[in-house]
């Protein structure tokens, strides 16, 4: 199949704005008839549904937690990138657009990247219009920290909870279309298929969790704001309940998954303390602004961390990337800290972890800083250090409270330990310029869709992207499509596809129920997260791919002989839920290693080992520069299906922060 | 007049009556015990009883009084509703329990209670049988304005609007209902003593939250006032308990 | 770091939302006080798997203390013994070895319980929808920096702002009151010029919601502010009161 992108024509400065005034418009009569299902009620979600019931469409929207707030958007912490150039430090939508594709070393699309980039300052604008509670200077205009990957400060924050902050502007968006009757909310709702009829999305089917009972929902279009599959490594950053079971039923019923092999691994989370470990915990990287990353000269060095003398520290991001030292991008900087951890100079119990220092900024920056705007001659170590706190708390409060939490240490007396762990997922469902997938009236928004973070994302950007999708894309887009679908009238849920749908999705549960095997689902969560964190995960090699294959088929196949699933399908059952969603990890597993596979040459989040020159990424422009969609065949087997990528306004080069 | 009706019967609306009440019913603890401190004259409880037909006669006061007794009345109503329906709102209570607040704070009714059924004994032995009883004491001051010297005896048999109070020859000749004589004869047993001095104490626990409470329900909460008034109710809810129990106690000791 | 731990746990069982429920008492046995509280629920589930018994239904999501799902009453306190913490981020290093640890559902009237430790609070989404926003469009909107807003007002808006809605202060509240909450919206919205135009509707419509969802009124006691895990101060239930007020006694709605 030929991947059509359907991209504009014309400049790329002027794509967007023409296509806005080209795009077909559905009549206000119209969209009252028009019902769309939005799956998912984080950024995309919820702002995508606030924003098309506000336009006039019936919106009825799903989420598997008991409440739309609770979407894992909100633990977000650094920020949201915006090309505002508040700071007059030459920011601008170009620079914001270059950065995001550099940072994603030249695997997205130029067109969608500069769109995100364009709205990215709309978004701001509506956020603080909600009442968004941003960081503000004392005069009252808004204020930016630095992020990686950049050299300019475009963040904008609400102390270390700008996900909660921006989901909740988007939550109340929502809320009052519920409360207006624009909106129909399905809460402790897990979209379990999509319907297609006449080869178009139609509807899902999704079960009540409280009762069990499955429901059919129509809808001339679909949208599904399902977020990652980060948890696909049982281990990540994601929420307990972040799952690919939407994404995949769609991918099944023949929506192109994209580069699911991109997966993003975060170099400042809270290390791995011991088995009985359900998720990881990440650190903003906003704090790498503000803290040094160091590992002891000394390979094995057990001293305590503020015993070892300065000149015994490696400060290796300093050391290696000069240009953009602590913040260079994420992808860098975890396999650095991999590369120092291998070579056995990591610290703490399991030497699985690096230190991320704030002493000397709490003293120099912000302790002297503070000290000259008090009059304070010659402040005292101890002076300095107090009156740095309080500037670093104000700024990170929460995060510091959360590490000392979780690991009982005090991080503003010892330096934090951190190592990376999975994050985020740039590949998803293959979308259009339009947002839609390759089943034509599906579409995929925010962390669910491949399209504008290529091989890695900058830090601050899923948040811009999230809302950007759902607030200034999908309103423009979908009219696209749905101008076409004014005279398809509701189709009743009684149709044949319906009932098919419903019956599958019936029978895998009562299959699931069936097999009475021994072992718990998470007994094989975490099996199958243990072969993708050793074999697809920060580093990857032909044979640990094809021995990873063989081993999640195995994997998979006793899943279907061993799990146990306790209790019946007709009651509030989690684990019904987890066994459902591991299920679908254990296929997605085999596809992410596929096209990790496949992808012979290392970009970004992808590192093969067997592709890289003086420890740094080896791109292979010739032979790679598309989007590997991989199309869906009876029994994991899938087909190829590349969509080159264009550069035509940005000159490819090797990716260096140093 | 639908909206009056709506702001009142909000749980925020009964919340402002009941904080309106309970911060007027501070100011009339203060003004009756000004009242009652006279009860520490040593002058035959001439000043206390003169007192007394002032508060129970003069017009402007007996208009307050209304105010005061329906505040009473809606005060311990409105109390005792919100207790009932605050209960409601938890139909499972929990097993365990630790909670976070000041022991008063939680319980309100149970102390408001308390001092609901110490005024019913309090005005049943005092305000009713001074208004309405028949054969109630009086008695006769004879006061010499040049020396000061004053000269009491009982009365009785009077009818009980009687009320004389002149001056003729250097001396003023006063006949009042001797609720002092009622208050002395009533704290000279032990029992009533101990009665009104524990009441007392729940009189202060009720006030140590309910006088900053009734502040923050009327929105009063501000970084600069907040800890003042704290420690102003902390202060009035010692003192004025204190004082009121001071007097049976020092009526029984003297 | 000390050794492990042996721990007795006494949690609430019902099955569904009409059926009685009671306490059943489990053993737990090597539990590692880096754990978190709800891995060792997982590791008190895994176990109930083995035996074929039903494992216990509990709240939970992103497990770093902000989404606000979960939701455990365990000894006698919302969240646990921890202040300005979230039950996920409770660890087992605040229990000791030998602990008979209580564990229940949040318990009001307007939560009511669908199973085990999980409860219904879509009370609160209700409450957001009746008025928690600011009516604005998308798109239709000025330039960010036109709205200035002073540092503390910012501030001050975000300590209200940073509510999770995870009804601690509700199960936290002798009187089940969901003040705090309902507060928390109203004054971070009454902090900021965008909520003016709508903050008397806000505040009467958010009240009578609060009213109409079954919560308790507040007795001032300060139990929600205490427990609730982002520490929100009892001066937003003051400026709420001031709102409500205000509204009441001077907006033109006259029903």
């Amino acid at each position: 199949m030929k991947l059509d992108a359907k991209i504009p024509e014309g400049p790329l400065e002027s794509k967007w704005t023409k296509y806005r005034s080209k795009v077909p418009l559905v009549n206000p009569a119209n969209k009252r008839n028009l019902e769309v299902i939005v799956v998912g009620s984080g950024l995309a979600g919820s702002s995508a549904a606030a924003s098309l019931a506000e336009m006039g469409y019936k919106v009825k929207v799903f989420c598997f937690q008991d409440s739309p707030r609770r979407a894992h958007s909100i633990a977000a912490q650094g920020g949201i990138n915006a090309a505002k150039n508040y700071q007059n430090d030459g920011d601008s939508v170009y620079r914001l657009f270059y950065d995001t594709i550099k940072g994603g070393d030249y695997r997205a699309r130029e067109a969608n990247v500069y769109r995100l980039a364009e709205v990215s300052v709309n978004i701001i604008d509506q956020c603080v219009a909600q009442g968004v509670p941003f960081a503000r200077e004392y005069g009252g205009l808004l204020k930016n920290r630095s992020f990686g990957g950049t050299q300019v400060k475009r963040t904008f924050y609400a102390a270390g909870q700008t996900g909660q902050q921006l989901l909740l502007g988007a939550y109340s968006a929502l809320q009052r279309q519920i409360g207006m009757g624009n909106v129909q909310m399905f809460a402790r709702h897990e979209m379990l298929d999509v319907v297609v009829i006449d080869g178009k999305a139609r509807g899902i089917i999704a079960r009540d969790l409280v009762t069990g009972n499955l429901e059919r929902h129509f809808g001339h279009a679909v949208l599904l704001c399902t977020g990652g599959y980060g948890n696909v490594f049982y281990l990540s950053t994601n929420a307990m309940g972040s799952n690919v079971t939407a994404a995949w039923k769609a991918h099944r019923k023949g929506a192109f998954f994209a580069n699911p092999c991109f997966t993003q691994i975060h170099p400042t989370c809270i290390p791995v303390s011991g088995d009985h470990q359900s998720k990881l915990t990440l650190m903003s990287e906003s704090l790498r602004n503000d803290g040094r990353i160091w590992v002891p000269k000394k390979a094995g060095d057990t001293r305590h961390p503020n015993d070892i003398p300065e000149e015994e520290r490696d400060y290796y991001l300093e050391r290696r990337y000069p240009a953009f030292g602590n913040l260079v991008p994420r992808d860098v900087a975890s396999r650095a800290a991999k590369e120092r951890c291998d070579a056995g100079f990591g610290v703490g119990n399991s030497k699985q972890a690096v230190y991320l220092d704030f002493k000397s900024n709490l003293i120099n920056k912000y302790g002297r800083a503070e000290a000259a705007k008090l009059g304070i001659q010659n402040p005292s170590m101890e002076k300095l250090i107090a009156l740095g706190k309080e500037v670093v708390k104000e700024e990170y409060g929460n995060l510091f409270d959360m590490y000392k939490q979780i690991t009982g240490e005090d991080p503003y007396e010892v330096p934090m330990r951190i190592y990376p762990a999975v994050h985020y997922t740039m590949g998803g469902l293959w979308v259009d310029y339009n947002l839609m997938t390759t089943i034509p009236g599906l579409y995929a928004l925010g962390e669910a869709n491949f399209s504008d973070h290529g091989a890695n994302r900058l830090g601050a950007s899923a948040l811009m992207q999230g809302l950007a999708d759902g607030y200034f894309v999908i309103p423009y887009t979908i009219g696209a499509y749905l101008s076409s679908e004014i005279k398809t009238k509701a189709i009743p849920t009684d149709h044949p596809a319906f009932e098919e749908a419903e019956k599958n999705v019936k029978s895998t549960i009562n299959q699931l129920f069936s097999i009475k095997g021994s072992k718990s689902v998470d007994y094989f969560h975490k099996r199958l997260g243990k072969i993708m964190w050793d074999k697809c995960g920060m580093a990857r090699n032909e044979k640990g791919l094809i021995s990873a294959i063989d081993e999640i088929r195995a994997l998979r196949a006793e899943f279907w002989k061993e799990v146990r699933v306790p209790g019946s399908a007709d009651e509030f059952n989690p684990e019904l839920e987890k066994a459902g969603r591991v299920a679908d990890f254990l296929e997605l597993g085999e596809l992410m290693c596929v096209d990790a596979l496949d992808r012979k040459e290392s970009c970004g989040g992808h590192f093969r080992e067997e592709y890289e020159e003086d420890g740094e990424a080896l791109r292979d422009d010739d032979n790679y520069k598309y989007v590997a969609a991989w199309e869906y065949k009876e029994n994991t087997q899938w087909n190829l299906n590349k969509e080159d990528l264009v550069y035509e306004n940005i000159t490819i080069a090797k990716r260096s922060y140093k | 007049m639908n909206w009056v009706i709506t702001t009142f019967s909000s749980s925020l609306g009964k919340k402002l009556l009941t904080a309106l009440t309970g911060l007027f019913l501070c100011t009339f603890l203060v003004v009756h015990l000004l009242g009652n401190l006279q009860l520490f004259y040593s002058d035959e409880g001439l000043a206390f009883n003169t007192y007394a037909r002032f508060m129970t006669t003069n017009p402007l006061i007996k208009t307050v009084s209304i105010l005061l007794y329906s505040s009473i009345l809606g005060h311990a109503f409105l109390g005792l509703y919100l207790a009932y329906k605050n209960k409601k709102a938890r139909p499972v209570s929990y097993a365990s329990v630790n909670n976070q607040s000041v022991w008063a704070s939680r319980n309100m009714g149970v102390l408001g209670t308390m001092i609901l059924l110490f005024i019913v004994v309090h005005m049943s032995d005092f305000w009713y049988e001074y208004h309405n009883e028949d054969g109630f004491p009086f008695k006769e001051y004879k006061v010499e304005l040049l020396t000061g010297k004053v000269s009491t005896s009982a009365k009785s048999g009077l009818d009980k609007g009687v009320y004389v109070d002149y001056v003729q020859d250097g001396v003023r000749t006063v006949i009042a209902k001797d609720l002092f004589l009622e208050c002395k004869e009533a704290f000279e047993q032990l029992w009533y003593v101990v009665l009104y001095v524990i009441s007392m104490a729940v009189l202060a626990f009720h006030l140590s939250h309910g006088f900053q409470s009734g502040f923050q329900t009327l929105g009063l909460n501000h970084k600069k006032y907040t800890s003042a008034i704290k420690w102003f109710g902390l202060v009035f809810s010692i003192l004025i308990p204190l004082a009121f129990a001071a007097i049976p106690v020092y009526m029984y000791f003297s | 770091m000390s050794g492990t731990m042996n721990l007795t746990l006494k949690v609430w069982r019902q099955k569904n939302k009409n059926d009685k429920g009671a306490f059943a008492t489990y053993q737990v046995k090597d539990i590692s006080p880096d754990m978190s509280f709800l891995e060792m629920f997982d590791v008190l589930n895994e176990q109930l798997i083995s035996k074929g018994e039903t494992p216990i239904a509990f709240d939970h999501d992103c497990r770093e203390g902000i989404c606000g799902m979960c939701s455990m009453y365990i000894n006698g306190r919302p969240h646990g013994p921890l202040k300005g913490v979230t039950t996920c981020q409770l660890h087992m290093r605040s229990f000791h070895d030998g602990d008979t640890i209580v564990v229940e559902p949040w318990r009001a009237q307007a939560f009511p319980v669908i199973k085990d430790l999980v409860v219904d609070r879509s009370s609160f989404d209700r409450i957001i929808a009746s008025g928690g926003f600011v009516s604005v469009n998308t798109g239709n909107t000025k330039d960010a920096n036109n709205i200035l807003i002073g540092k503390e007002d910012a501030d001050e808006a975000f300590s209200a702002a940073a509510c999770i809605g995870c009804g601690a202060c509700v199960a936290a509240c002798k009187n089940a009151s969901a003040m705090l909450f309902v507060s928390a919206k109203i004054s971070q919205l009454a902090m900021l010029p965008q909520g003016d135009p709508e903050r008397k509707r806000r505040a009467e419509n958010m009240v009578e919601t609060m009213d109409e969802e079954g919560f308790g009124s507040c007795t001032n006691t300060g139990a929600c502010s205490a427990e609730c895990p982002k520490e929100i101060s009892l001066e937003h239930i003051a400026r709420m009161n001031r709102e409500y007020f205000g509204a009441k006694f001077t907006s033109q709605n006259v029903k």
